[in-house]
């Protein structure tokens, strides 16, 4: 096992490297550099402007030259500094790995549950017409787009019935302290953190009652059925358990785009996380904070995938042997 | 309607304003910011938002009314000397930075001469007509120019010649100073805290040297990222505020028509903002004459205007917005005629070679702006090819000349030889700025009108120079100029006094206050 997971790092280590030299490539290959954005940002620019900002940003020297700099602030764990924040790039994550992780962490527990426990109870119902309501609503969630969704869940449950904050972390300006503001935060996760859950929800109910129905015409359920075992305990020990491994792969999936945020939700919903940073660096070709946001979600993607691979070995112990 | 319901608005307005005379102290105010600005520091940083919240708590020398007439701000009075050379201010003696340092004259030297010499571009080039900047006293500020240089008093405005504390950034790295992340300034609202992505909170300065002002306790200047989040948010009651261009137009007028609320489109004439599509001077159809004047005659503006800008802001006719000193209306007009863009287009012999258009990647009003533009130019037998961009390929793009058309707005600030010229005058071509000569247009008689009219100390002088290159260009057509640009500001009714100058919420929230529903 323990020689398993070291040779698991090497390998990621090595991944990662990779992946952040191509995301620098192609971050480059886009047209602009944040050195023009904020000269065009500021309606008037000439030449030594720009060539003022260049060398400040360290554009000016070539770029491979930019990426061993890179490189070696990287394995120095030095994200580098966001000039147009005017702040370490790990500073500006760390401020909103918190919202982010919030958001993306509820909307991970409300599919997660939701959506396994819609798919366990329509594969025990299969065919009557409590499973077709519930796979035609999952259906409807994961074919409607995200932001439709988030968009009118504001109209209906912010404007026209004012029930829920529209959008925002907190009350800005609210001043609450202690309980008053978990539960003013609480308030405003439900609509973004819904809406997020939505769609992985339906396909965890889908993937579970698939899975189900699959595991029920084994051999071993009909076996455990002619032993006279109660339905329920069935469903839950023998076929829920065998069950659940392709819903651990998703899990881990989705597990590993906690960090990466959400940028459609973040921004309908103004909150202010990690994707709505990432997609704001883009537009501004910030380029330090963009392979910033890049290597933390690459490097979270890489330890979820290796966290199910130790998973997978817990849970059924065949992989173990192969 | 939407006229109607405009000037249904400003006169309740100068109803309201006539009938309450006392302001009242206290209360918060909640507006949008949009998009988040890059920094707060308004000596590096002059872009439309940072200058939204931080001319609140930096100043400058001067106001300016809505004829651009100079008001007081930190100068409580000035003189001009006959001969336009020497620029005398007499400042207000009981000004305090915020960390409690008195202000003086040499914060003024400091900033003009050094700090923004060596920052601040546009005032760079401005500064060049500048002998000496020097202090006799603490309360007084010498400017001594070496020729006339009529556009001069124009410039002591926020945005232009925004003073900083010597005492702070004197002998610093400025771009690096650890102050520029808690600004601290001379206005009416300190700096509190700016949570990224969330929100920027001022609050008031309470040792303000104008006693009794501001009125407001605080203003929350609230991140919201999506358009139609924004609108929401005025909606649910979170917002007061909606400055000018942070909600798309089509909602203007559904929130127009909640109770309460209030909308006026004054407060950029100092910036007058002209929209126009650059057209390359150089190369394929755009670099002949006829075919820019077919363009001109091809476009349905006023269309445009009623449709998409719910008809606030006026058709340009002319390079010089008609806000900006020295507008003439002697000049050669274009109105909607498709046929005689064909005509032109015959006479020219257009081969029916596609030209690229370049949107505006500002929101969803600019995109459908160039859809019709293209609809216009088809309808009259031109090709057009769409390119998509961000806004920053949109730079590039229009920077390293890649475009045939391509849409575009600027700034004036009151005077051509500020906002104008720039854009016309040939010693200004070069690559790597989308905001000189792009379009690559030369004419020596241009250059020349410009060049004198900048330094005619009469302002009759001055007016006849800009009137002559004025019909030159229009007559030219170097760019297809589209509409000054009109940007509603929707307010709730009890928020008063919030535009009252050139300068509008950039400056406003000073004199701003609230009134009991």
């Amino acid at each position: 096992m323990l020689r398993f997971i070291a040779l698991r790092l090497v390998k990621a280590a090595i991944i990662l490297i990779a992946i952040v030299t191509l995301n620098f490539f192609l971050i480059h290959a886009a047209p602009g550099d944040p050195a023009a954005v904020m000269a065009g940002e500021a309606g008037a620019a000439d030449e030594l402007f720009l060539q003022q900002l260049r060398e400040q940003f360290g554009l000016d020297q070539p770029l491979l030259t930019q990426l061993w700099l890179y490189l070696v602030g990287v394995v120095q764990l030095d994200l580098g500094f966001s000039y147009r924040q005017q702040m370490p790039v790990a500073e500006l994550i760390g401020a909103r790995l918190p919202a982010t992780l919030l958001l993306t962490g509820t909307a991970f527990v409300i599919s997660i549950v939701f959506g396994t426990l819609a798919g366990v109870m329509a594969s025990a119902r299969v065919g009557k017409w409590s499973d077709t309501l519930i796979s035609t609503t999952a259906l409807l969630f994961y074919a409607t787009p995200l932001y439709w969704v988030a968009l009118m869940a504001v109209l209906l449950f912010s404007v026209q019935f004012n029930w829920l904050p529209g959008f925002g972390y907190e009350t800005v300006g609210g001043n609450y302290e202690g309980f008053a503001r978990v539960l003013d935060i609480a308030k405003h996760l439900v609509l973004p953190a819904t809406t997020l859950g939505l769609f992985f929800m339906a396909v965890y109910m889908r993937m579970t009652r698939a899975s189900m129905l699959e595991v029920s015409t084994l051999d071993f359920v009909k076996t455990a059925r002619a032993k006279g075992l109660k339905k329920s305990v069935i469903q839950r020990r023998h076929i829920f358990r065998n069950a659940m491994l392709p819903v651990l792969t998703l899990a881990g999936l989705q597990a590993g785009q906690l960090v990466g945020g959400a940028v459609l939700t973040e921004t309908v919903f103004a909150w202010p996380g990690i994707g709505r940073l990432m997609f704001e660096a883009l537009a501004q070709r910030d380029y330090n904070v963009l392979l910033g946001v890049f290597f933390v979600s690459a490097a979270m993607v890489l330890l979820f995938n290796l966290i199910t691979d130790i998973l997978y070995r817990v849970v059924d112990p065949r992989i173990r042997a192969s | 309607m939407l006229k109607r319901l405009t000037a249904l608005a400003a006169t309740l307005i100068v109803a309201a304003g006539t009938a309450y005379a006392d302001p009242i102290a206290g209360g918060r105010a909640n507006v949008v910011i949009q998009p988040e600005p890059p920094s707060l520091m308004l000596g590096l940083v002059q872009n439309g938002p940072t200058q939204m919240v931080a001319g609140n708590i930096y100043e400058s020398l001067l106001r300016y009314d809505e004829n651009l007439e100079p008001l007081p701000q930190l100068a409580k009075s000035w003189e001009i000397s006959e001969d336009g050379l020497t620029y005398t201010f007499h400042l207000f003696d009981n000004v305090k930075w915020h960390d409690g340092e008195a202000f003086s004259a040499d914060d003024v030297v400091f900033s003009a001469d050094v700090f923004l010499r060596e920052t601040h571009t546009r005032l760079r080039s401005t500064l060049e007509h500048v002998e000496s900047i020097t202090a006799p006293d603490a309360n007084t500020v010498v400017f001594k120019l070496k020729e006339p240089f009529g556009p001069f008093i124009g410039v002591f405005e926020g945005g232009t010649m925004p003073i900083v504390p010597k005492h702070i950034y004197e002998g610093t790295d400025y771009k690096t100073n650890p102050a520029n992340n808690h600004p601290i300034g001379t206005g009416p609202f300190k700096f509190v805290e700016w949570v990224k992505g969330s929100h920027i909170l001022l609050t008031k300065n309470e040792d303000y040297y104008i006693d009794g002002l501001p009125y407001l306790d605080e203003i929350y200047w609230h991140v919201i990222p999506d358009a139609a989040s924004r609108a929401v948010a005025y909606e649910t009651g979170v917002i007061d505020i909606l400055p000018g261009g942070s909600v798309e137009n089509f909602d203007v007028s559904r929130l127009t028509a909640m109770d309460n609320s209030c909308v006026t489109d004054k407060g950029w004439e100092f910036i007058g903002p002209l929209s126009w599509m650059w057209l390359n001077n150089r190369e394929g159809p755009t670099a002949d004459k006829r075919f820019r004047q077919a363009v001109m005659y091809a476009m349905d503006r006023e269309f445009a205007k009623d449709a998409l800008w719910n008809g606030l802001g006026k058709v340009a006719q002319s390079p010089v917005s008609s806000s900006t000193r020295f507008y003439s209306d002697d000049i050669n007009k274009y109105d909607y005629n498709p046929e005689k863009a064909k005509e032109l287009l015959a006479e020219m012999g257009y081969d029916g070679t596609p030209v690229r258009l370049l949107p505006l990647p500002y929101g969803e009003t600019w995109q459908r702006w160039a859809e019709a533009i293209k609809q216009n130019l088809e309808e009259v037998g031109i090709k057009v090819e769409m390119v998509a961009s961000d806004v920053a390929g949109w730079n590039q793009k229009i920077s390293e000349w890649d475009y045939d058309m391509a849409f575009t707005y600027l700034y004036q600030y009151g005077d051509p030889a500020l906002g104008v010229a720039r854009t016309y005058i040939s010693s200004n071509i070069g690559k790597g700025s989308p905001w000189n000569n792009v379009e690559g247009y030369e004419n020596a008689k241009v250059d020349e009108l410009f060049d004198k009219a900048a330094v005619a100390v009469t302002k009759e002088e001055r007016q006849t120079l800009y009137t002559e290159a004025q019909q030159i260009l229009t007559d030219d057509v170097p760019v297809a100029w589209l509409l000054e640009l009109g940007f509603p500001t929707i307010y709730r009714c009890n928020v008063k006094d919030l535009v009252t100058t050139a300068i509008g919420i950039n400056d406003g929230f000073r004199d701003a206050y609230i009134e009991e529903k």
